[in-house]
């Protein structure tokens, strides 16, 4: 699925990585534990979460996970902003549930990893 | 006489480097704002080197589960990397109060995480048989009261060689 499709669905707003809504998908992984995120061994991810912090990046950025969706209507910092379009990843806030969000996704075709 | 060892052609065109790197870096204990920044420099390195998008991955996703480990678990910590052609050797010390049975700690679920770190997403309890699994190597030392150190090695011409040199 691409980004572009994504922030359609989720109806979200794009914080950076604008230029890379072609980008797709494969499957998609929700979680809070970023314990859990760096175990993860497949490419081209989907990370959903409703934690909001400097480490949700640095996660993503160590994890090769180019797209992030901020559920829950939380707001990311300047500081988030800049660590994720330094590293290079399409970050994207929406004001759904992590529930809501992924069944939206869900439904329309997007996989799990498991 | 001339030895041809097989597979040491290719070692020379995947690291198509033939300079050596060495750079160190302060983690901080307790500061999770900064808490990757070291790992984030090992990637950065690494990709200018050409280095293989895989073996780069299970590189700092092991590393930046230990630079972790000193901002969750302890204080005045330092990550030291070398890279040379056929290996990336990262060291990762620090002064905090060790761990006193280390054959437990890798354990998966072990974690005597505090809440604050669980509420930055971490205390699973995962970190160290996640660094086993990514790294081609792992080392652990520890002295309790004293600090902790970790080595991961990754061969940059497949895992095998690192595991049989070790
Ligand atoms: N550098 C360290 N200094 C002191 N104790 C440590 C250190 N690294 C690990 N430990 C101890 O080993 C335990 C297990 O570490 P591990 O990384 O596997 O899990 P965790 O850090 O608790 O949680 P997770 O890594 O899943 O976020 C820790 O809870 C801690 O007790
Ligand atoms: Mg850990």
């Amino acid at each position: 699925m691409k980004v572009k499709e994504i922030v359609r669905i989720l109806d979200a707003r794009i914080l950076c990585g604008e230029d890379m809504q072609e980008y797709t998908v494969e499957k998609a992984f929700a979680s809070d534990l970023m314990s859990d995120v760096l175990m993860l061994a497949d490419d081209n991810v989907l990370l959903i979460t409703g934690l909001v912090n400097m480490q949700t990046i640095r996660t993503a950025e160590m994890s090769d996970i180019l797209c992030v969706v901020l559920a829950r209507n939380k707001k990311a910092s300047r500081e988030m902003i800049d660590l994720a379009r330094d590293g290079g990843i399409i970050l994207i806030e929406c004001r759904y549930s992590v529930y809501q969000t992924c069944g939206l996704l869900y439904r329309e075709g997007l996989k799990p990893i498991f | 006489m001339r030895i041809v060892v097989p597979g040491r052609v290719e070692t020379h065109i995947l690291s198509g480097m033939t300079e050596r790197m060495h750079f160190e870096h302060n983690i901080v204990g307790g500061d999770f704002t900064r808490a990757g920044y070291a790992s984030s420099q090992v990637k950065k390195a690494l990709k200018t080197l050409d280095v293989d998008m895989a073996i780069i991955k299970r590189t700092v996703v092991a590393t930046y589960e230990a630079e972790v480990n000193v901002v969750a678990h302890a204080c005045n910590g330092m990550m030291i990397v070398d890279i040379d052609g056929s290996t990336i050797q990262v060291v990762i010390q620090d002064e905090g109060p060790g761990i006193e049975d280390v054959e437990q700690a890798m354990v998966e679920g072990f974690s005597t995480a505090s809440s604050e770190v669980r509420e930055m997403g971490f205390g699973a309890g995962m970190g160290l048989s996640n660094m086993k699994k990514n790294a081609d190597s792992l080392h652990i030392e520890s002295e309790p009261g004293k600090g902790t150190k970790v080595e991961i090695l990754m061969a940059l011409d497949g895992r095998e060689e690192v595991r049989s040199k070790k």
